[in-house]
């Protein structure tokens, strides 16, 4: 079975600053893979080269067996096209910390504006669909509103929906629930877990620990761009081998 | 939520009260003297004096009113009006075009198409518009022969006419200041929201026209309903490349009949209906294009008139609740 996200030495630097330096990480198809570590590691980095949003300077990162933005011919690389970039960000998903929800739309219209535009599909079959995904994350009242009307916990929740929308076979999490209130994170997480159950696989930059040790099946340290610990959540959760895993644990535990 | 603090002693029976009714004896209503403004009445009689003054002078100036009557609604001038309107509009459409183009072009990250646009905006940003007006005026006198190999040929004289002229003149400095207006609109929406729209798989044109313009529209409106205002204006300066627009039509009656200064009152007049009626649209299409960035819309004008009328007529001490 290939792996669904395979990162090979992943390189990354801005300018003259290296932030990434030599990922290397498998994520099996179904896997709910959390990703943890102090703020500036780089996390929210490598998930953005996932989906190309950042191009990585070194090292190879495939999703689903396929090289993201380059192909490969011999030993050389060539960059895609914009259209070819936007064709392999179809199938992954991702939810932003900030929620980023088109403020001019309303919910339903953020949820059946890809499926129309990119995928082609006629405002019907969009609009059924996306109003089963707002059901599912508890909004079918809210279809209506904009972005503006709508409390902080069910914009994520708006925005879970529009990226399951294009039906993608991964999912990326980028700290989905730290611009929220504390009473508002349980809704998200509760939809979170729902789409795990369902096998969906996702990558989770959280620091919600109790999410990762229930539901998470894999779990990664990073600090200063690289993976410093790796396992099970329980296992690096409970019994941390690493000095820096264990310093950074006592501190959000 | 805390109601113990409300509870009045020995009153068992308003223990279970809402807040607010917590307090139910009237309390005295103040009867102050309010303070005077004496320097407000002061100004104010000042302001309407010199008003007066003003009225007065023009009521003893040498000024044909009849003649202002009369010739308001002649037929030369509301041909003038009308094609004051045309060019300002036009100018105005194609303005608004090459000013996206322009500003794209500005913020593309190709250094040739960006640098191009720069050298447009400087051009004609940095010389008046009176002068680019002359200059297509007089195009003829450097290019006699317009000759676009295989597709165009003709004299220049026949192809600048005053309308080209005065549409060129207008619509290419138009551009100029859309695309800075444009470029800010553009760069005024949140990177989140481009991230966004690629992580969905669209493309970058896509993105740029369902996610990034629209939402510029909010802050591209105002500005460009300000320059539409200006244009219709500016429009009288197209005087000068002989087209007869709402100024050189009114010029021209007043010229011949005598009635200089009547005739630009006419003028005048028209502008103001014209600056007038489209700030009002200008209103409603600001209002249309907030959608969504705030929570609920201000009320309209009339709206407003009405919600008055009704709590007038229900409640008269009581306000129009948020
Ligand atoms: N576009 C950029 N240009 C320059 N530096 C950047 C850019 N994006 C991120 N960085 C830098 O890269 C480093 C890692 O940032 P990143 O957002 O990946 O951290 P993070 O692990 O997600 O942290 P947090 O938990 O605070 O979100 C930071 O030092 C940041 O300043
Ligand atoms: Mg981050």
């Amino acid at each position: 079975m290939t792996a669904m996200v395979k990162a090979e030495g992943v390189h990354k630097s801005f300018g003259a600053a290296h932030i990434l330096k030599g990922i290397d990480l498998e994520v099996a198809p179904r896997e709910v893979f959390c990703l943890i570590g102090p703020s500036g590691s780089g996390k929210s980095t490598f998930l953005r080269c996932i989906n190309h949003l950042e191009q990585i300077n070194a090292g190879r990162l495939y999703v689903d067996g396929d090289l993201v933005g380059y192909r490969q011919k011999g030993d050389k690389l060539y960059e895609l096209k914009d259209s070819e970039v936007a064709l392999q960000r179809r199938d992954i998903g991702m939810v932003f910390q900030r929620f980023n929800l088109f403020p001019h739309m309303t919910a339903l219209e953020n949820v059946i504006e890809a499926p129309i535009q990119v995928k082609g599909e006629t405002r019907a079959v969009a609009r059924a669909r996306a109003e089963r995904l707002l059901d599912r994350v508890g909004l079918s009242d809210k279809a209506g509103n904009y972005p503006s009307q709508l409390s902080g916990g069910q914009q994520q929740r708006v925005a879970i929906a529009r990226a399951l929308a294009m039906e993608p076979k991964l999912m990326l999490f980028d700290e989905p629930t730290s611009a929220l209130d504390p009473e508002l994170v349980g809704d998200v997480l509760d939809v979170m877990r729902g789409l795990a159950e369902e096998g969906m696989t996702m990558i989770v930059v959280t620091h919600e620990m109790g999410f990762a040790r229930e539901v998470g099946d894999a779990l990664v340290f990073m600090d200063d761009g690289v993976v410093v610990e790796s396992g099970h959540p329980r296992d690096v959760l409970t019994n941390p081998q690493h000095d820096r895993t264990k310093s950074f644990l006592s501190k959000v535990l | 939520m805390t109601d113990k603090f409300d509870k009045v002693p020995g009153g068992p029976s308003v223990a279970d009260a809402p807040v607010s009714k917590a307090t139910t004896v009237a309390p005295e209503t103040i009867k102050a003297i309010p303070v005077r403004h004496y320097g407000r009445w002061i100004s104010g009689a000042v302001v309407l004096a010199l008003l007066a003054a003003l009225v007065y002078a023009f009521s003893q100036g040498n000024i044909q009113w009849q003649a202002v009557q009369d010739k308001l609604f002649d037929d030369t001038v509301l041909a003038g009006a009308g094609r004051t309107l045309m060019i300002s509009v036009l100018a105005m459409v194609f303005g608004v075009i090459l000013g996206v183009v322009l500003a794209v072009m500005r913020l593309s990250r190709n250094p040739v198409t960006s640098w191009v646009a720069w050298l447009y905006i400087w051009f004609f940003r940095g010389t008046p518009v009176y002068v680019q007006l002359l200059l297509w005026f007089n195009l003829a006198l450097i290019f006699p022969v317009l000759n676009i190999p295989f597709i165009y040929k003709d004299e220049m004289t026949d192809v600048m006419t005053p309308f080209m002229c005065a549409l060129l003149g207008l619509a290419l400095n138009e551009a100029a200041y859309m695309a800075e207006i444009v470029r800010a609109g553009i760069q005024s929406v949140d990177e989140g929201q481009t991230e966004a729209s690629h992580a969905l798989g669209m493309t970058q044109a896509k993105t740029m026209r369902r996610v990034v313009l629209p939402q510029a529209l909010r802050v591209i409106i105002p500005p460009t309903g300000n320059e539409f205002i200006n244009m219709l204006k500016t429009s009288s300066l197209v005087y000068a490349v002989t087209y007869n627009e709402l100024l050189r039509s009114t010029s021209q009656i007043g010229s011949t009949s005598y009635a200089v200064m009547e005739m630009l009152f006419v003028a005048s007049i028209w502008y103001i209906v014209m600056t007038s009626v489209f700030s009002v649209g200008q209103y409603y299409l600001e209002r249309r294009y907030a959608r969504g960035s705030l929570r609920s819309l201000p009320l309209t004008p009339w709206q407003r008139v009405k919600v008055n009328l009704a709590s007038f007529s229900n409640r008269p001490s009581g306000g129009v609740s948020a």
